[in-house]
């Protein structure tokens, strides 16, 4: 605990009456502060239990490599139990949704991406769902691109557990798990790669479809990678769910039960480690979730343990889910673009010799013959298209929880205003009700099991 | 975990000592590290990488200056400023078929997020994305790219512009894949 101290011993003079060396002059002092600059801390939780009414407040993070990136905790000790913890947000705030408003839609894809980094493609696909909606072409998508894009999510919800898990067992100080858990990983970013262009962050999904059809080979390659990936998945279980030393770290931790989530809008692995099998994939199906057969695992413990079993779980549901899509798209060689050329994205993409680009074709077409092509592809980058005033909420199941986004529109080419509901804020709010009464230590195996990831919770 | 896999008796007494087996394995299991800056990882060919301004096969640029790549961009990397062709005996020439051309051509990858919007863009093929990612440098100047860093090197057959449209050809021509190099 020691890097993350900020209270401790200090050259505080006994006869000194102010003991609060960071009040400034003439401000109230809030008690004696303690400066640790190494030392054992057990002199230093002597020194402090020597006077019983100072309590010790200390900052874990923003900084803390345990806290998930910058989330930042205040936390009240009493030795070694917690009496009072507060998470700290902020530290990571990007201003996406406020940026949104001064892009055209599309280009609001790229933004939303990068807000959750770890399930980026579930954030574009809330997005898009809830611009079709307002758009009201949410019938037209063709089956194709949403098919698509159960692929896409369902990989991206195994990479995000796989990071929940690895990072979760790093800080427990496994770091078996964490070397594991990205080397399975990585196999499925080649894919992303392969299909996207890009490893993270992809702006692939766009409303009205896909950006671009899946390049020849990838059906493969996902076939190739499944039962590797299931090995991979197998050897996680082998090395945590019996593992004696994690058990004793985990169950029992971090626990929060069905109604502390229900009071506190709390969603995901965690509502489910709590026995409520809620599952929008299953409760509201969106992108035609309801043709693929898988099934909604819940445990009762409510601790961080049941939280990891489900997540490993639920990685092998998903890839179930993966083989159904890739069987249903080998024979569904459909459009992946809305036909409506007033909203359909213009783009044609081909790789060449010179790298990727509007495939000749295109060029051809809106160049050479079609002066009509043309003017929609001028209008659609320049000014892109309009949507109807009017507000939606879609949300989409993401690893984390409810992933949802309010679209507002006032009739223009850009958002009025983009708010999402990100399902880490939301859960993020569980750490005081999960970690007070608990050990300094259980704080890090319940904040990990919560999977927050600081650029979703401040966006 | 499937039916078909559950435990028996013995793995699951060996359950808790089950990691072990798994690390024991691993030793004799390729070792999946990539040794980076030694040996380069080839991408995808669909990677998003640095951008390039194309040539027509006679060497002309085929960017026509129509800044729907800097519209297109979400953030604001990229400054083109169009200039109009001169055929005229003694002006200063012709870059591109057509009326216009791509003057000053700039990206500051300080800015540029690789989503490859602008490529989905250009309307001419003019700008594509390659698979060249490293792009790390010490200074802010340098990573802002102008247009002579980014035009692709001429190729045999290209001769460098400014120079006249191919013979009998119209602009249009170039956009039907009519031109071949040489024909000049
Ligand atoms: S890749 Fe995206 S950010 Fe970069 S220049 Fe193109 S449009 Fe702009
Ligand atoms: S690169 Fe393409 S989009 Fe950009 S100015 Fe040139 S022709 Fe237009």
């Amino acid at each position: 605990m020691s890097e993350s101290t900020v209270f401790s011993e200090a050259e505080v003079d006994e006869t000194d009456e102010r003991v609060d060396v960071y009040a400034a002059s003439g401000e109230e002092e809030s008690g004696r502060v303690f400066n640790a600059v190494g030392g054992d801390w057990d002199d230093i939780v002597g020194e402090v239990g020597s006077r019983p009414e100072e309590r010790i407040v200390v900052n874990m993070g923003p900084q803390h490599p345990s806290t998930h990136g910058v989330l930042r905790l205040i936390l009240e000790l009493e030795g070694e139990t917690i009496t009072e913890a507060r998470a700290g947000i902020g530290y990571l705030h990007t201003g996406i949704e406020k940026n949104m408003e001064f892009r055209t839609w599309v280009q609001g894809v790229t933004f939303c991406t990068r807000m959750d980094y770890v399930m980026p493609l579930f954030t574009e696909t809330a997005y898009c769902l809830a611009v079709e909606k307002l758009l009201g072409i949410t019938d037209q998508i063709p089956e194709r691109a949403s098919a698509i894009r159960v692929l896409m999510m369902e990989l991206n919800r195994i990479t995000s557990h796989l990071v929940c898990m690895g990072t979760g067992g790093m800080e427990m100080g496994a770091t078996t798990v964490m070397t594991v858990g990205f080397r399975e990983r990585e196999r499925i970013l080649s894919v992303f790669e392969m299909i996207s262009g890009l490893r993270m962050n992809h702006a692939y999904i766009r409303p009205g479809g896909v950006a671009q059809d899946l390049p020849a080979g990838a059906i493969q390659a996902i076939r190739e990678m499944i039962p590797l990936l299931r090995q991979g998945f197998h050897e996680l279980e082998l090395l945590m769910l019996e593992n004696p030393i994690l058990k004793g770290r985990m169950v029992g931790v971090g626990h929060l039960d069905l109604t502390g989530c229900m009071a506190l809008g709390v969603t995901g692995p965690m509502l489910r480690s709590a026995g409520y099998p809620l599952d929008l994939r299953k409760d509201q199906p969106y992108c035609g979730y309801e043709k693929y057969d898988f099934e909604v695992l819940t445990r009762t413990g409510a601790d961080a343990y049941d939280r990891l079993w489900l997540r490993v779980k639920e990685m092998f549901e998903s890839l179930k889910i993966v083989e159904q899509v890739i069987d249903e798209l080998q024979n569904n060689p459909g459009p992946v673009m809305v036909e409506d050329k007033k909203i359909a994205w213009p783009a044609q993409l081909a790789v060449g010799p010179d790298g990727m680009g509007n495939s000749l074709a295109h060029i051809k077409e809106i160049m050479g013959t079609s002066m009509e092509s043309l003017i929609h592809h001028f209008k659609l980058v320049t000014e892109g298209f309009r949507v109807p005033a009017g507000q939606a909420y879609v949300a989409v199941e993401s690893p984390k929880g409810e992933l949802g986004c309010h679209a507002v529109s006032d009739g223009g080419t850009r958002p009025h205003r983009v708010h999402f509901r990100e399902p880490s804020f939301n859960n993020l709010q569980a750490v005081a009700a999960m970690c007070e009464g608990a050990q300094v230590a259980d704080v890090i195996v319940a904040v990990a099991s919560i999977d927050p990831v600081m650029g979703g919770v401040d966006r | 975990m499937a039916e078909k896999d559950k435990p028996g008796f013995f793995s699951e007494m060996f359950a808790p000592v089950g990691g072990f087996g798994v690390t024991f394995a691993t030793m004799f299991k390729k070792v999946k590290t990539e040794e980076y800056p030694e040996v380069k990882r080839p991408t995808q060919p669909r990677f998003h990488g640095r951008h390039q301004l194309n040539r027509h096969p006679d060497g002309l640029e085929k960017c026509v200056g129509c800044e729907l790549c800097a519209w297109a961009c979400p953030a604001d990397a990229i400054f083109v400023e169009g200039a109009d062709n001169d055929d005229t005996p003694g002006g200063t020439g012709r870059f591109s078929p057509g009326e216009r051309f791509g003057r000053i051509y700039q990206i500051n990858y300080l800015r540029c997020i690789f989503c490859g919007l602008c490529i989905e863009a250009c309307p001419t093929r003019a700008l594509t994305m390659t698979n060249f990612y490293e792009l790390a440098d010490d200074s802010r100047a340098d990573l802002i790219f102008t247009k002579e860093q980014l035009l692709a090197p001429l190729q045999a057959g290209m001769d460098a512009p400014p120079h006249a449209m191919a013979d009998g050809m119209q602009e249009r021509d170039y956009y039907l894949g009519k031109v071949e190099g040489g024909s000049r």
